[in-house]
């Protein structure tokens, strides 16, 4: 009864996207032109220098391809039901949200799945197809690892809700979460190996990306379709991703409990 | 003859009078939230930073990118930024237009007494996007030291001739690309992949991209002229698509033709534009 409510939300939130047609083939032209820009710099690093960070041209182009259909679709960028819950802090509607019966996180959560799932297959898939379509790619033929990727996608999903839930809290205090979800919009972009692969970040900078759970939301589902990682190296991927998803959302619980009792109600 | 101009004139500058004043409204009113002021602008100059950064992750592994050194591909990206940055300030905001026109809510800025686009490229003003352009001067100064170019007077006067153009021509642009949305009204992100699409193309060396890109932004969408072709005069480089030497110096004339068809897409559209009624 309960899965039943959860699951007809996000079942809302995926036809809530995709009413918007004009804004889904304007994402994904976007995506694509990025994708082509994108692709073609790495090219050139990888002319100058083949091999670098263990992938070759076609990986290379491909990871930049996998990170754009990613983008959206983990909300890297955030967004998704953080703009929801930020209008609903502004116009005080959120002390509606806190009085409904079904729990105040997990109704985001499910809201947030749905949005991802209309957003791969759409945003993800397409640029996909188009980068397929202009480059030589690096995909996998066999549909088990498509399985395995999308297991890591939603586990990304997971994380990024995680962390993003959180930056939205801050607007129990703030009032205004603006200034926290930009700086949020920084570091995620960086450590999750959306801007580059973190295999070429040098140093101390490279391991410190690999332990932040930003690295969940992009760099590891790329390494799994691009096969870097299999047998034994995917269960410890997942375990991460799950660790990770699951203290975030612990944190946000806790963070709600201390939020919830000092809300201040906005507007009339 | 001077009548007209002088109407002209008088109608140009009430439009620059109410932008003024509706961009000092909203400044006022993000210092309301003090805070995530602080906190935007260092994010918006942080996340500016970031494809700087990776340009140096690139060039810590490479001494040059399809021939460009790093100082040379840091002109390229200064260059860039700045005229997007300066455009984002001025007229940023059309990107909005879709959400008014879909809410009927445009109506108010017709009948309201100063020019719609003056309102509207005004409205929502946030000074946070001053960090781009900070960040577009740090890099650009840092590149004009590292520079390994002989500098003649016409080189120096050719760099903020390009910085004048390249910012008319992303004004054009924003202005342009949004008025898609007079007919297409949720298709914001189509202006971001021509605008901040086509500032990150130039932010590398032309040779860089596939010939058909680099002569789409050239004979398409006039991006070129913003900052590769006069940066080929500045840097002394050949063209790698051995155009004749007369492009280089014609951003002026590329900015201009820019302005005409962005007021065109702009009188069309709002000769379009159909209230929602209700």
């Amino acid at each position: 009864m309960r899965g039943g409510v959860y699951l007809s939300v996000a079942r809302g939130a995926f036809r809530r996207y995709s009413t918007y047609r004009a804004a889904t083939v304007a994402g994904t032209v976007t995506n694509t032109v990025f994708g082509v820009i994108l692709a073609s710099t790495m090219l050139a690093l990888w002319r100058a220098r083949p091999g670098l960070g263990g992938y070759d041209a076609a990986q290379a182009v491909t990871y930049i391809w996998i990170s754009q259909g990613l983008l959206v679709t983990v909300a890297v960028w955030g967004g998704g039901f953080q703009d929801d819950l930020q209008a609903r802090f502004r116009s005080g509607d959120i002390a509606v949200d806190l009085y409904r019966p079904v729990d105040f996180q997990g109704w985001w959560l499910a809201t947030d799945l749905g949005r991802a799932g209309y957003q791969l297959l759409t945003r993800g898939a397409l640029p996909m197809l188009a980068g397929a379509a202009l480059f030589d790619l690096t995909l996998p033929a066999d549909p088990l690892v498509w399985a395995e990727f999308l297991l890591a996608v939603v586990l990304a999903v997971l994380v990024s809700f995680g962390l993003r839930f959180l930056a939205t809290l801050t607007g129990f205090w703030l009032h205004e979460s603006e200034g926290v979800r930009a700086v949020m919009t920084v570091v995620s972009m960086f450590f999750s190996g959306m801007l580059l692969p973190l295999a070429l970040f040098p140093g101390l900078l490279g391991e410190l990306a690999r332990v932040l759970p930003f690295s969940a939301m992009v760099q590891l589902p790329a390494d799994v379709l691009l096969r870097r990682r299999t047998g034994t190296g995917l269960l410890s991927l997942y375990g991460f991703q799950l660790a990770w998803g699951a203290a975030l959302l612990a944190f946000g619980r806790a963070g709600q409990a201390l939020a919830v009792r000092r809300v201040v109600v906005q507007g009339g | 003859m001077a009548e007209p101009l002088r109407a002209a004139a008088a109608r140009a500058g009430w439009a620059l009078r109410s932008w003024w004043l509706i961009t000092g409204m909203w400044v006022r009113s993000t210092m309301a939230y003090r805070t995530s002021f602080a906190l935007s602008l260092a994010a918006n100059t942080l996340v500016t930073f970031l494809d700087f950064a990776v340009l140096l992750l690139m060039f810590a592994h490479t001494r040059q990118l399809a021939g460009w050194t790093l100082a040379e591909t840091a002109f390229l990206y200064g260059t860039s930024s700045f005229a997007l940055g300066t455009a984002n300030v001025l007229v940023g905001s059309v990107g909005g237009l879709g959400e008014r026109v879909r809410s009927g809510s445009l109506d108010t800025m017709l009948i309201r007494p100063a020019p719609a686009l003056a309102q509207l490229a005004a409205e929502r003003f946030s000074l946070r996007r001053l960090g781009r352009l900070l960040q577009a001067v740090a890099v650009l100064g840092w590149s004009l030291t590292a520079l390994d170019v002989h500098w003649t007077w016409d080189r120096v006067l050719m760099v903020p001739v390009l910085l004048l153009c390249g910012t008319v021509i992303f004004c054009a642009l924003f202005v342009g690309c949004s008025c898609v949305q007079f007919w297409w009204g949720d298709a914001a992100e189509l202006q971001n992949a021509v605008t901040y699409g086509g500032a990150t193309v130039l932010q590398y060396p032309p040779t860089v991209f596939a010939r058909e890109l680099v002569a789409g932004t050239v004979f398409g969408v006039p991006l070129a002229f913003v900052n590769w072709l006069p940066a080929l005069h500045v840097l002394g480089r050949t063209d790698p698509l051995g155009l004749p030497a007369a492009f280089r110096f014609a951003s002026p004339l590329a900015a201009a033709l820019c302005v005409l068809a962005a007021g065109l897409a702009w009188r069309t559209g709002l000769r379009a534009y159909r209230s929602t009624g209700s």
